[in-house]
């Protein structure tokens, strides 16, 4: 094998294909004659025999040997001739060479080799053991933990063969790991030994080694039990602080969802100071937005099927965006500075469109599918993280940061700031303020129509998808004090890693209900919200 | 704040001629329908059938809420959110006393458990259970559980002068955490379904027709002291520096007045006339359940009051009656899909259009006619838009 390891040196890219190759020749000729006594006792028809053969083919560690043992799982060994030999049956009732997987010229009468349950274990262990020994490393790897995993002493020897041979260092750790596990439980071996077992198990830290270090026997020295004890000790505090992690990286996940659904409001209420109830439904509307485009795209482009959310973006945006501005133009801007008022008729815009949509795609849930790009998951450390989440994340960032920097940078953020500030000051400076509303407005709508194509993905699109944000979004603004993005931002993520926090402790609807009280006490402290606008006036 | 000028020396009678006429119309109710649900054939064209006098009885309860959300936001400026909260605690209060006169009646006969808590093999009543199998004690209740979640919040939320729409956000999420709660099995409130079945209300039975006209009777009793005692409240001194609050509570803090003091009794009072409003509505609909608590239901009583007209107390009651016949009469028909519509509609247009409400735009139009009157007969006036 020193030549394969000498190869690996190389960038591993180029060679790897290479590599299998050569060290599939290698161990072909260098196994051929264990294989070979192994495959005479095939021939006696005899069950103790075929069970030694087994073993011995077990042992073996060669490719070939997988093979003959699938074959006779299957019932495709045969025997015969003079002398005996073995042959597999191919596609097409041809004898091959078991060795070759060649057709032989001179096929002899053959009979099947026998097997019965018995014989059935010593195949099912025997081919276990073979993947351990596998050309493909991660097949190797997954025999390995199956192996720790079921702690079975009789692999142990084709694992210590297997471990031997190993040059992969994922694969060797994994085996170690797997050895360890069946010496912690195994009868008759020193204290030494097993300390070291436990040692190496507790080094691995999972779930999996803590339920290992716990079955070591009664019987073990106590100098073992407290290696034990220790290592798992160590292995729980490890664990509970990647517990925290993963709840951090699900509260910013949740966080991440509230500051989608809320900073279309940061802008409609925190900019404007319009009460919008309607919020929701924009969200709902751009969801529904999505829902149309996968539909088109289903019946009409299936191979656009991956673009469906990026297409559904910027369509959301606009759709939702218009929406806003004609409700803008037709109810709001005759209630300005009547901020009450406003609540209760987008409050009555939010029944309309729900209905409306009740009424054109039915009152149940519509099925949006997540683009491939989207699916799948990922380790870091003991993290799970999940891409779609991952990508929710981002685009939250990314809507905050465009939307940051439209207000800092562009001309309309520049007059929407100033409108803002001193209405009638702006429209002495020639600001059309009745059309910077409308702008805003939409602009706030808009972007929750974009919210709504990412909560798509996680949430059931219905007419009453709307309403399972607007509290938490309105809290979200004022929690983090109206009219400052940041604190939308900051107070999304803190709302979002507390609820996580809390649920462990809690549960999810206690956390939730916990949290609830204390935004209503954090207001009653700063009433203003986390980052409120410094000012002297006495009513702000 | 009114558009005529007042009379400070000259207090406006107790009632005024809206309120004499309203009350007139109560009085004229409550003798009429169960004169004709009892005396009157069933085959008559004027008979009432005991379902009409349920659903009546539901609206006088709904205008009863009504006028407890008038009386903080017509005239305190307390946009309430969460009115529907202490409604519902009301009516919780008023089902656990239900509940327990089931007795073994119940699916699985417990004595002393309900249905729900067998259901759940609970051993025990909760200490929170305790008491409501006496009347007394459960009316006491439907007072003190929305008096005093509404004395501890408004205690908190007024001190630190969280006012306007902050204030209706957090009322907002008050009765959503409730609805949460609620809807836990674990709070032993009956979680999900709520409370329900009941057999007997003081030894009568609920589903009688006499119990039903009397319970009808009560709602009427009960709304018309609950106007009276409004009315009294916002012409006093005390509802002048309420409404002083409303329209500028800077300046009357900075008079001398404690305006949170002020806020704080007007919004204790409010939460137990909608509890008492609730503990009425759960005896004639048969149910109380965690949707109460939905914010949902608490903006619709704002609507009822925007639509009769805020700051006017017949108002309030007029249009809870109004909307609730709308919807009744709308949501049973073939309409059934189109009432959110015009809900909504109705929210959309009330407030562009016809922003004092019905009593207040005729209130308007009657000032108008009689400008040379130097005694207004309603001085308080429907408010300015708020803030």
């Amino acid at each position: 094998m020193t030549s394969s390891a000498r190869l690996s040196r190389l960038p591993r890219v180029l060679c790897a294909a290479l590599a299998l190759l050569f060290a599939a020749a290698l161990v072909q000729r260098v196994e051929a004659q264990d294989i070979s006594a192994a495959l005479g006792q095939l021939t006696t028809n005899k069950y103790d025999d075929t069970e030694a053969a087994l073993g011995a083919l077990a042992l073996s560690g060669s490719p070939a040997a997988a093979g003959i043992v699938s074959a006779l799982a299957d019932g495709k060994l045969f025997f015969g001739g003079t002398p005996p030999r073995v042959f597999i049956e191919g596609t097409g009732g041809a004898l091959l060479d078991p060795l070759t997987m060649q057709p032989v010229a001179d096929a002899p009468a053959v009979k099947p080799v026998r097997v019965n349950n018995r014989i059935r274990r010593a195949i099912d262990a025997a081919s276990g053991a073979l993947s351990l020994v596998s050309l493909d490393a991660a097949k190797r790897r997954e025999a390995a933990l199956a192996v720790g995993r079921s702690r079975d002493e009789a692999a142990l020897p084709a694992l210590e063969m297997a471990l031997g041979k190993e040059t992969d260092p994922k694969v060797k750790s994994a085996m170690n790991l797997a050895r360890a596990s069946i010496l912690i439980g195994k009868e008759g071996i020193t204290p030494a030994e097993r300390i070291a077992a436990v040692e190496l198990v507790g080094a691995e830290g999972n779930q999996d080694a803590l339920a290992i270090l716990r079955s070591v026997p009664e019987s073990a020295a106590p100098e073992v039990k407290q290696a034990a004890a220790a290592a798992i000790e160590g292995i729980e505090r490890n664990l509970a602080l990647w517990g925290v992690a993963q709840n951090v990286w699900y509260g910013l996940s949740l966080g991440s969802v509230l500051l989608l659904a809320a900073i279309g409001l940061a802008i409609t209420f925190g900019v404007m100071g319009v009460i919008n109830m309607a919020h929701g439904e924009m969200v709902m509307l751009g969801a529904y937005t999505t829902y149309v485009v996968q539909e088109v795209i289903r019946t009409s482009y299936p191979g656009l099927f991956d673009a469906s959310l990026l297409i559904a973006i910027p369509l959301a945006f606009v759709f939702t965006g218009l929406i806003g501005v004609l409700i803008e133009r037709t109810v709001i801007r005759f209630l300005y500075g009547r901020a009450l008022e406003t609540l209760l008729a987008t409050w009555g815009i939010s029944l309309i469109l729900q209905q409306a949509i009740r009424t054109i795609f039915g009152p149940t849930n519509r099925e949006v599918g997540a683009p491939s790009w989207m699916s799948g998951s990922f380790e870091i450390g003991h993290l799970s993280i999940t891409s779609g989440r991952l990508w929710i994340i981002v685009f939250a960032l990314m809507v905050f940061f465009a939307l940051l920097a439209t207000l800092r940078l562009t001309r309309i953020g520049l007059e929407m700031r100033a409108v803002t500030q001193n209405r009638r000051m702006a429209a002495s400076m020639g600001i059309r303020t009745n059309w910077v509303d409308a702008m805003t407005f939409g602009l706030g709508s808009g972007i929750a129509g974009m919210a709504g194509v990412a909560l798509s993905q996680i949430d059931n699109v219905s007419p009453n998808l709307g309403q399972s944000y607007i509290i938490d979004s309105f809290l979200v603004v004022v929690f983090g004090g109206v009219g400052n993005l940041w604190g939308t931002l900051v107070g999304a993520m803190t709302l979002g890693v507390a609820n996580k926090l809390l649920e462990p402790y809690a549960g999810a609807v206690l956390g939730k209900i916990s949290l609830l009280v204390i935004v209503i006490l954090f207001i009653q402290k700063r009433p203003r919200g986390l980052f409120a606008l410094k000012g002297r006036s006495i009513e702000a | 704040m009114s558009t005529s000028p007042m009379n400070m020396t000259r207090q406006p009678a107790l009632l005024g001629t809206s309120g004499i006429i309203f009350l007139a119309v109560l009085v004229a109710v409550s003798v009429l329908v169960p004169v004709l649900n009892l005396a009157v054939a069933p085959d008559s064209a004027v008979h009432v059938p005991t379902y009409v006098v349920s659903l009546l009885g539901k609206y006088l309860t709904y205008a009863l809420l009504a006028l407890s959300v008038d009386l903080i936001w017509g005239y305190v400026g307390i946009l309430s959110l969460g009115q529907g909260a202490f409604f519902a605690l009301g009516g919780y209060a008023m089902g656990m006393y239900l509940m327990r006169q089931i007795g073994t009646r119940g699916v699985y006969g417990d004595p002393v458990l309900p249905d729900f808590m067998v259901f759940l093999n609970w051993k025990e009543l909760p200490w929170f259970w305790y008491g409501f199998d006496m009347f007394p004690f459960a009316a006491l209740m439907v007072l003190l559980a929305p008096g005093l979640l509404a004395l501890v919040f408004g205690w908190f939320a007024f001190r630190s002068r969280v006012t306007g729409v902050y204030l209706s956000i957090i009322t907002q999420a008050m009765t959503f955490a409730l609805l949460l709660a609620f809807f836990r099995n674990d709070m032993g409130f009956g979680g999900n379904n709520g409370l329900t079945d009941f057999k007997d209300i003081l030894g009568f039975n609920i589903q009688a027709d006499g119990t039903r006209l009397v319970l009808f009777v009560l709602s009427a009793l009960a709304l018309a002291l609950g106007y009276v005692l409004c009315r009294f409240l916002v012409r006093s001194h005390f509802g002048k520096v309420l409404v002083a609050i409303r329209d500028a509570e800077t300046r009357v803090r900075f008079t001398g007045y404690r305006a949170e003091n002020y806020k704080l009794v007007a919004f204790v009072v409010s939460a137990m006339l909608a509890g008492i409003a609730g503990a009425l509505y759960v005896p004639q609909v048969g149910i109380i359940n965690p949707s109460e608590f939905s914010p949902a239901n608490s903006i619709e009583i704002i609507v009822w009051v925007a639509v009769g007209g805020r700051g006017t107390l017949v108002g309030a009651a007029l249009g809870a009656v109004l909307v609730n016949y709308a919807k009744t009469y709308f949501t049973s028909g073939i309409l059934a899909p189109y009432w959110l519509f015009m809900l909504g509609g109705l929210f959309v247009a009330v407030t562009l259009f016809l922003p004092k409400g019905i009593v207040g735009t005729f209130y308007e139009w009657r000032e108008k006619r009689r400008q040379h009157d130097d005694i207004p007969d309603e001085p308080l006036a429907t408010p300015r838009p708020a803030e």
